[in-house]
């Protein structure tokens, strides 16, 4: 048995039987990540000592037939924009390359709880902003299925060390598709949970309305697996939901009911921006469902178009307030020798903010300015009901809507980072789902000439991951696409 | 400038901390002058994914406030951001509400003299969290946030007030206020309450209106720096007037700053700058629905105001405006009056024991003068054995101080210190006789019609007084030593 082959559940099963020890799966993750993360860069840090540790003491609890948690004693890793107490919380930014948090974020303390073991703190683009992790200021991810390749953004890190069996699953974020286009890049699942499920609490902001953590695994049963350990109200949150309102529910055992009468919509308009054989794919995807007894409808999303200028009117207004608090005089960067006050902001910043992030502040400044404010944050605002009432609209007519997660498949290195609006374009059909708050996945449906991964995205009313799993899933037990490198 | 005729106009805009054990958006407890930076959490520290939730006690007591100032209450409010880089901003944007404040449109109503008040109206009233504290060295600058997240509640007045006197009972009338309704402390020595009045005098001259620039004056943080810094404005602002006469434009606001030391206001800023604080709504926090249920909750927390209850003790207990003032100035005073009274205590009487003994004891203690363990009816007994004359004045002032270390009745007490008054009249006569005899001199001096007849008039009657260690009935003895005199 080769122990990196499992998946989460698999292994929790097998350490919480006594057939597998944490203490050799938490080994053969480390191995793994000293012969390949060299070169692919999956990790801005690792916790090896601590890891082992806290394998051990798993493996003792279960020898001792004590309680365990859910994801006792499974290798997981944590993007790097989650506060923990142990390692930096670098937001892959050099302004906070040496910052370490007093406190760990809500989803971090859930798997700790779990018993999951830490493995690492995984690279991204600096402060999620970007859909290639080609943003990161501390280093480089290359996609494990093709080195020259990106693993996709922000959330590069997670997936790829997904991908490479460096980690059994990742905790990941996903502000305009962070969590599902490198989950397609890298031929894994992704879900991104409705807004307000899972605590915010701890995961550095970038967009505030807009962000969410979920999780990256090599399938859909793990990521309800890691949805059931993470999701629930949090008072540090005000914007995490009642669970009166929204229920946390057993997902992993739900997973594999087969959903009833199900009605897919799909979006032909969407279909034209895609590559062919991305198309292609999503099509023959849609083929499955139809033949397994699902209703497909086609419908119109008339406001889709405006999702992109939309996302990057709130999503950078927000992002400006919240990292304002990066100024040099509290912690993390500051310059040498500032002239006077004003310079520890100015020179700070300069220094330590990579040029997408000054982008997206000035852009989100912009956005703010008096005079400008009802002509585009508030204007985007207004765009972002209207994307609401698109979704409202299509989810009274079927159960999920399927779509592309992204246009391409990973694209090379260097492709697309000059020109910063063809970047954007690569979020076309995961931002809305941001926008509109609902949750969304990306799981494998097939690969291009290339042998790159291509990624089918189902997207649900808010609260309805049950269902979301579900229908990932049935498609999952028809196919064999989930596929890691190496 | 006499041959000036102006008109002052003042606005003023009041930061009040509120009353709430802890900050305005995270856990930590408000506590005076503590260690630096010891009262801090991942929150008012803005440390990065830290996020604020909001203090329902805080919106409950700005509630309260604009309610008991006539404002409309906002059935839906929301937190917006405030953005700007400073120091002892650690997120630098300040939580604040913009657009939707608590309460609008209501109006305070201020005494202004005997028996007369005057509406002033209230803009709006705010809730915010506070900034923490620069501290400046020779070459290096300090940060203490314990102060960063503490709950302010900013009320906005319309410029209403026409002299430096009513802003400052604008003031006092607003603490009263808020310490009635146990919203803050309004504690002044500890920076509870900060005011910023903004100035400006419409002068009437050759038959026309000028109105000179508009001043802020920033953070006065007494009542005496803020009518003195006013009137100092005013004048300056007339002399200014005189010397360039510039008047209001757009742009020419002024911010000064008070130098409490010298008496003067010090120009901080020249123009004012074009701020532009890109407010936004604070996606962290949910807005705020107030239902009418939450609502009619808060407004449970209403009482007699106390402008109401000095008007009623002016009118019903024939208080003088000044007595019924120091009464009113705290809540649990003016009802600790108020009870004695309705317990048949006679109110002058009530007054005086509470405003002088009362005060003097309850000021060294550092407590209220309703905590000095003497009941309302207990005070009220009092009340009643120095009108009977069973006791005295001054008997009475004993038999207080006594009654605060003690749970006997005032009667007992009086009669354990030997303190009832001799009026017996025969006893009276031996002892005044005694002192008489005793001092001829005095006799001579008193009977005369001269300089030295009061003063040894009073000698006479001290003698008595010490004789009876104070205990005799002073209008009886006067009454016999008058006739003795009379018949020597």
């Amino acid at each position: 048995m080769q122990i990196l082959e499992l998946t989460c559940r698999q292994l929790r099963d097998k350490i919480a039987g006594g057939e597998v020890k944490s203490v050799d799966a938490t080994t053969a993750v480390f191995e793994q990540i000293e012969k390949h993360d060299r070169q692919i860069g999956a990790y801005i840090s690792t916790f090896k000592e601590q890891a082992l540790a806290k394998a051990k003491q798993v493996d003792e609890k279960i020898a001792a037939k004590k309680p365990v948690g859910l994801l006792a004693g499974v290798p997981i890793a944590i993007k790097d924009n989650m506060c923990t107490t142990f390692g930096a919380t670098t937001c892959a930014s050099k302004i906070l390359e040496n910052f370490h948090s007093p406190y760990n974020a809500t989803a971090v303390e859930k798997l700790l709880a779990a018993d999951a073991v830490i493995v690492g703190k995984t690279n991204l683009d600096e402060f999620a902003m970007g859909s290639s992790t080609e943003n990161s200021g501390l280093k480089k991810t290359v996609n494990p299925h093709d080195f020259s390749r990106v693993p996709g953004g922000s959330s590069g890190g997670a997936a790829a060390a997904v991908a490479a069996k460096m980690c059994f699953a990742a905790l990941s974020s996903d502000t305009g598709g962070s969590i599902r286009q490198p989950a397609s890049f890298c031929g894994i699942a992704g879900l991104k949970p409705t807004y307000g499920r899972v605590s915010r609490y701890g995961l550095v902001a970038y967009g505030s309305s807009l962000d969410q953590i979920g999780p990256l695994a090599k399938n859909v049963e793990d990521c309800a697996l890691l949805l059931d350990v993470i999701a629930g109200h949090d008072e540090k949150d005000s914007t995490s939901v009642d669970e009166k309102t929204a229920p946390v529910r057993d997902w992993l055992s739900a997973v594999n009911n087969k959903p009833q009468n199900l009605k897919i919509a799909i979006v032909p308009e969407l279909f034209k921006g895609a590559d062919g054989e991305v198309v292609e794919s999503v099509k023959k995807a849609i083929e499955i469902y139809k033949s397994s007894g699902a209703e497909i409808i086609e419908i119109k999303m008339p406001h889709f178009d405006y999702a992109i200028a939309a996302y990057y009117l709130i999503a950078t207004a927000e992002a400006s307030s919240n990292l304002a608090r990066y100024d040099g005089v509290h912690y993390g960067h500051r310059t040498k020798n500032p002239a006077d006050y004003i310079e520890v902001y100015s020179k700070s910043r300069d220094e330590a903010l990579g040029d997408e992030v000054k982008r997206r502040i000035m852009l989100g400044t912009y956005a703010l300015s008096s005079g400008y404010y009802d002509a585009y944050y508030l204007k985007a605002l207004k765009v972002r009901n209207l994307i609401r009432s698109d979704f409202t609209a299509a989810f009274a007519k079927a159960d999920c809507i399927v779509m592309p997660t992204s246009p391409t498949t990973a694209f090379k290195l260097g492709e697309k980072t000059n020109d910063p609006l063809q970047m954007y374009l690569a979020d076309i059909y995961t931002i809305a789902v941001n926008l509109a708050g609902v949750p969304g996945i990306s799981i494998p449906c097939g690969f291009d000439k290339n042998n790159l991964p291509i990624g089918l995205q189902i997207i649900a009313p808010a609260f309805a991951e049950e269902k979301l799993l579900q229908i990932a899933m049935l498609f999952e037990n028809k196919t064999d696409f989930c596929k890691t490198a190496f | 400038m006499s041959e000036l005729d102006y008109k002052i106009i003042v606005g003023l805009e009041i930061h009040v901390q509120l009353a709430t054990r802890t900050k305005m958006f995270c856990g930590c407890e408000l506590v005076f002058a503590a260690e630096p930076n010891s009262r801090v959490c991942p929150v008012c520290l803005g440390l990065p994914g830290a996020l604020p939730v909001m203090n329902r006690q805080a919106v409950e007591f700005a509630i309260l406030t604009a309610s008991a100032l006539n404002c409309k209450i906002a059935e839906f409010t929301k937190w917006d951001r405030k953005s700007y880089y400073y120091p002892d901003l650690p997120k630098n944007y300040q939580i604040s509400q913009y657009d939707l404040p608590v309460g609008e449109n209501g109006f305070i109503e201020i005494p202004i003299a005997e028996g007369q008040t005057k509406k002033i109206r209230i803009l709006r009233v705010h809730l915010e969290e506070d900034a923490g504290k620069n501290l400046h060295g020779e070459n290096f600058s300090q940060v203490d946030l314990n102060r960063a997240g503490t709950p302010l509640m900013e009320i906005v007045t319309q410029p209403d007030m026409n002299s430096p006197q009513e802003v400052s009972t604008l003031a006092v009338e607003l603490q009263r206020i808020v310490r009635f309704l146990g919203a803050s402390e309004a504690d002044m020595q500890k920076g509870h309450m900060r005011f910023e009045p903004n100035v400006n005098v419409v002068i009437k001259k050759d038959g026309s209106e000028f109105k000179t620039p508009i001043t802020e004056i920033k953070n006065l943080n007494s009542f005496k720096a803020l009518e003195k810094g006013t009137a100092f404005e005013v004048k300056r602002q007339l002399n200014e007037f005189l010397d360039s006469g510039e008047v209001a434009k757009s742009g020419n606001k002024k911010t000064f700053g008070w130098d409490d030391t010298r008496g003067v206001t010090v120009l901080q800023r020249e123009k004012e700058e074009a701020h532009d604080y890109r407010y936004f709504p604070d996606p962290d926090l949910v807005p705020v629905v107030v239902n009418e249920k939450w609502l009619a909750d808060i407004k449970s927390g209403l009482c007699e105001l106390p402008l109401a209850m000095q008007k009623r003790f002016t009118a019903d207990y024939s208080l003088g405006d000044y007595d019924a003032g120091v009464l009113t100035a705290d809540k649990d005073t003016a009802l600790f009056f108020d009870n004695a009274v309705k317990a048949g205590g006679d109110a002058k009487r009530i007054c005086n024991f509470i405003t002088q003994t009362g005060l003097k004891i309850a000021n060294e203690k550092g407590c209220r003068v309703s905590e000095l363990g003497i009941s309302p009816q207990r005070l009220a007994e009092l009340a009643k054995l120095l009108d009977a004359g069973t006791v005295s004045a001054t008997a009475a002032a004993a038999i207080f101080e006594k009654m605060t270390q003690s749970d006997e009745m005032p009667q007992q007490i009086a009669e354990s210190l030997n303190l009832i008054q001799k009026s017996d009249a025969d006893e009276l006569k031996k002892i005044v006789d005694d002192v008489i005899t005793a001092n001829q001199q005095a006799v001579e001096d008193a009977k005369c019609d001269g300089k030295k007849t009061k003063k040894a008039y009073g000698f006479l009657m001290g003698q008595v007084m010490q004789k009876t260690k104070g205990t005799a009935n002073p209008q009886i003895v006067a009454k016999i030593m008058d006739e003795r005199l009379k018949s020597i």
